[in-house]
Order: C-alpha cells, then structure tokens, then sequence
C-alpha cells in the first residue's frame, strides 16, 4: 500500500483514501464473520476434540457454514425491511 | 469505528466530499456491525437448534421474529428509560415547590 493516498506532490488523494478505507473495512467485516462463524459451528459440531477433525464434524461444519450465512443474510434482509418500515412512519 | 470519532473526523476533514462518504461508510458499518450481532444472538439463543441441510421455513422465521422483537425490545427499554426520566424530573420538580 502507498503512503496513504498521497502523491509525490504532498497532495492527499481523496479517492484513494476512500478506496483504501472501503478495502480496510471489507476485511473488517470479513474477519468478524470468519470469527463469529468459527465460534458459532466449533461449538455446534465439536462435542469432544478428538485426536483430528473427523469426516462427520468436517460435514458438518461445512454445513453449519452455510446455514450461517443464510442466517446471516436473513437476518440482514429483516433488519433492512424493519429500518425502510420505521423510515416510512416518520 | 465510533460515532463520535467518525463526527470529529468528519468535521476535521474539510472536504466536503470525504466528510460525507465517512458519514454514509459509519451508518453502513453500525448496520453491519448490528447485523453481526443479531446473527450471532438469535443463532446461539433462539433459532437454530442442529444446521441441517437447507434453512427451514421456521427456521427462517424465527430469525425474522428474533430480529423484529430484538428491535422492539431496544425501543421499550429506550421508551421506558425516557418515560422514567421524566417522572423522575417531574419527582424532583415538585419536591422542591
């Protein structure tokens, strides 16, 4: 990454300091994901940590993934719809 | 990010164009961030009981259930925080009459 969006002349860059934070907040998101998720399907499908992780655990975690991110997307679907609905009463 | 240190960036900031994309960027991110949250509450609490193959239908709306009573929870307890302030006021208020 280069100096923070300036340019030789000492000038900041606008754009490139947006595109940069826009950068910096997607791995943001991603990591708290990545986290959340971790937690969420360790504690769903690791009864007892064996000697490696098993075929049926790998399955299901696998599948504990996926239905996190469809969690993930209703969840964000209903809280969008429920600010448009309190927008529309003011 | 804070909201008051998103403001002060904001106001810091001269640029008018930088100032509001931080403004639009924040609003997005307390989204998220609330999002993250409510996932991981009503997962863990409420919802989801074993990850099967599909999300069921009533799998689905409790998590839309879950999201709708959480908000409402928030807006009771700021309504009634605010309710009891005002007695609390109008207490004080004609205590020293």
């Amino acid at each position: 990454m280069d100096g923070f969006g300036s340019d030789f002349s000492g000038k900041v860059d606008t754009g490139s300091i947006m595109e940069q934070v826009k950068v910096q907040i997607a791995v943001a998101n991603a990591q708290e994901l990545l986290q959340r998720m971790t937690d969420k399907c360790f504690r769903k499908c690791i009864g007892k940590p064996g000697g490696s992780l098993d075929n049926s655990e790998q399955k299901c975690i696998a599948m504990c993934m996926d239905r996190y991110m469809d969690a993930w997307n209703t969840v964000s679907r209903a809280y969008n719809s429920r600010l448009q609905k309190e927008r529309a009463k003011m | 990010m804070s909201m008051d240190s998103a403001q002060n960036l904001g106001t810091a900031t001269a640029d008018p164009q930088l100032q509001h994309f931080i403004e639009v960027e924040t609003q997005k991110q307390r989204f998220q961030l609330l999002v993250h949250q409510m996932t991981e509450l009503c997962w863990q609490e409420k919802c989801m009981d074993k990850p099967g193959p599909k999300l069921d239908s009533r799998t689905e709306a409790c998590f839309v259930n879950c999201v709708e009573r959480f908000i409402d929870t928030s807006q009771f307890i700021l309504n009634r925080l605010e309710q009891t302030q005002k007695s609390k006021i109008a207490f004080s208020e004609s205590m020293s009459d």
